[in-house]
């Protein structure tokens, strides 16, 4: 067995997990030394084959609209003009890998070439599929990682996190990242430990590792004394989130008696699935951009309705914010946000680029008009920068409500407020009065007030140092909402922080949107906060 | 052994993109004969069946596609081909989807 090594990153989600170590993300470059032609055909013949098991496997967990892209690469990879230039190159004694992956680059080459967006987003799925292959070919299957794995890699990919399995414990170690990155933000949702930016280390020679999300702390090749001494912290852990969970199942008041209102942020109805609807005040924050998923085909007004509908009858009469498409910044959309931006925190993004999409942004008008009759639904925004914004959007919303009604489709008017992420509108909340709602948006507000990217960990100290700023901001919007009784609420992620919501609740902020796996720990810290606040 | 040819204008949004890509070859491959499709009356002619070269034509929106096929099934084959792409691929337009 291996020494142990310590090593140290940022944490991005607490939690302790140990288990076998499997590397992801870009695959190992073509080190493959070449066989017998014969044989080299044989292992990609038979790589290609088990990649095309995978993706089958997949197709019947993506649902109809991310099942079909998948079908789209299932095909490629069923086209013997595909892999053609491969066989000549083996036989030319070419190891299989490196023969695949001219092949299909070939072809990555063609469509990244094309002039059609669209087009060009496909090259994104034929690198997938390279990949895939290659993975096979190294032995290693890529595509299902074991349960209770510890991913380790550069980078790992929101589709990657989806579509792991962690009911069963697992942890994720990146070398480079950001805890604020959006598989940052899944893994506290999901509670999966989760250490960033670790640096480059040497992984191969090592087969398990311990992750310790709280402090950022990964331990290579554990020993027993090590391991020993972290199944205590894990049975603390465990303790205290037992006492948390007593708070769980009571609505959240501070200690002096004041009430908050305490939501979650979701992708989809999965993550409501094990959520005991009672143990909450409705859903906060309901994030679209992951229905459109990165490789998926954009999903239609019928698949949206059909989500928006589950998560209303989920939260059984309690609030449901569904913000609108919230895609660019560091959430790209193949075919969908702009390919070469420069700045793209600043450029096309949320609220913008819908209104310049009402391809896109209508079926999903639609779709939430048709759910607003099933519960009591809220739309939100976001990205909202200056009043006009909110004017158009809105007169899109009943531009649709109309046609629908018209059509003879049930629908309603759901409440129609916005995202404070921007600067604009938490300095002069009162100049957009048109919204019905505010929820403050604090990683974007943070990042955009300290002017330091949120995937740039060498300016990440700027967004703690600016704090008192924010809490000045939040306590303007929470003050004019309560003067002219317009609910306020924060759905990022300074509320799911035990430490921050002291200083949330003395801001006057009455409403807190978090995770789900810090529902429990936020009320416990709310409890906490005496009177004053 | 027939021989047919068929041509058929293309009104798909976004054009011949994955899923009605995905649809085509897999139309043509339950056809015995051989299948080409072009973009042009004068060619180039590609395999129909070929997933890898129906995505390379690119066809955008308001092409008008080329068919011929040669064996036993030639003109069930070219005119199942034609009417897939004359109903748009069976997508559902935007303004009919409702329920």
């Amino acid at each position: 067995m291996p020494r142990m090594v310590e090593l140290w990153g940022s944490p991005a989600s607490p939690g302790i997990a140990t288990g076998p170590l499997v590397r992801v993300g870009g695959p190992a470059p073509a080190t493959r030394v070449a066989g017998a032609p014969g044989q080299e055909r044989q292992a990609l013949k038979a790589a290609i084959r088990q990649a095309i098991a995978g993706l089958n496997a997949l197709v019947a967990r993506s649902g109809e609209e991310g099942g079909e892209i998948v079908a789209f690469q299932i095909a490629m990879l069923e086209d013997e003009e595909l892999s053609r230039p491969a066989w000549t190159a083996i036989e030319a004694g070419t190891p299989a890998d490196e023969a695949w992956r001219a092949a299909v680059d070939e072809q990555v080459a063609d469509y990244e070439a094309g002039e059609d967006d669209y087009f060009r987003a496909r090259a994104e799925d034929l690198r997938d599929l390279r990949d895939r292959v290659i993975a096979h070919l190294a032995g290693g299957d890529n595509t299902t990682v074991p349960v209770g794995a510890v991913l380790v890699g550069e980078e790992v990919t929101p589709s990657r996190f989806l579509e792991t399995d962690w009911t069963s414990g697992g942890g994720i170690v990146l070398t480079g990242g950001s805890p604020s990155s959006h598989v940052a933000i899944l893994a506290r949702a999901r509670g999966v430990p989760m250490v960033v930016a670790l640096g480059e280390a040497d992984f191969v020679a090592h087969g398990a590792a311990l992750v310790d999300g709280a402090s950022g702390r990964v331990v290579l090749s554990p020993d027993d004394e090590t391991v020993a001494r972290f199944a205590v912290i894990v049975r603390e852990a465990g303790e205290r989130a037992r006492r948390e969970a007593d708070y769980l199942q009571r609505p959240a008041t501070t200690a002096d008696g004041t009430p908050v209102a305490v939501l979650i942020n979701v992708t989809g109805p999965d993550d409501v699935a094990g959520i005991d609807a009672a143990t909450c005040d409705g859903i906060g924050l309901m994030r679209t951009e992951f229905l459109f998923r990165d490789g998926s085909a954009l999903p239609d007004e019928e698949a949206q309705y059909q989500v928006y509908r589950r998560l209303l009858d989920w939260a059984d009469g309690r609030p449901v914010t569904i913000r609108t498409l919230d895609a660019g910044g560091d959430k790209p959309i193949a075919g969908l946000t702009p390919v070469d931006e420069a700045n793209t925190f600043l450029g096309l993004r949320g609220i913008r680029l819908s209104l310049r999409r009402e391809d896109v942004f209508r079926p999903q008008l639609r779709a939430l008009a048709r759910a607003a009759v099933h519960g009591d639904l809220k739309v939100m925004w976001p990205m909202v920068t200056v009043p006009g914004e909110l004017d158009r959007a809105a007169a899109l919303f009943e531009d649709e409500l109309a046609a629908l009604t018209a059509a003879g489709i049930a629908c309603a008017r759901p409440r129609l407020g916005m995202m404070v992420e921007v600067p604009a509108p938490a300095i002069a909340p009162d100049l957009y009065g048109a919204a019905e709602f505010f929820s403050i948006g604090s990683n974007d507000l943070i990042q955009y007030v300290a002017a330091a990217a949120r995937d740039n960990s060498a300016v990440a100290p700027l967004s703690g140092d600016v704090m008192p700023v924010i809490e000045r901001l939040i306590a303007r919007v929470a003050s004019y909402g309560r003067e002219r009784g317009i609910e306020v609420s924060l759905c990022g992620e300074l509320a799911g922080e035990p430490a921050h919501i002291p200083a949330l609740l003395r801001a006057g902020l009455r409403s807190l949107s978090v995770a789900p796996a810090a529902l429990a720990r936020v009320k416990a810290a709310i409890a906490g906060v005496g009177a004053g606040a | 052994m027939d021989e047919a040819l068929i041509t058929v204008l293309m009104v798909h949004e976004v054009g011949l993109h994955a899923r009605p890509s995905v649809k085509l070859t897999k139309l043509a491959k339950g056809f015995s004969s051989q299948i080409e499709m072009a973009v042009a009356a004068e060619g180039p002619w590609i395999d129909a069946k070929s997933i890898v070269k129906v995505m390379a034509t690119k066809a955008p929106k308001d092409t008008v596609l080329h068919f011929r096929a040669r064996g036993d099934d030639a003109k069930a084959a070219v005119e199942a081909l034609a009417d897939l792409v004359a109903r748009d691929f069976e997508e559902t337009k935007r303004d009919a989807a409702h329920g």
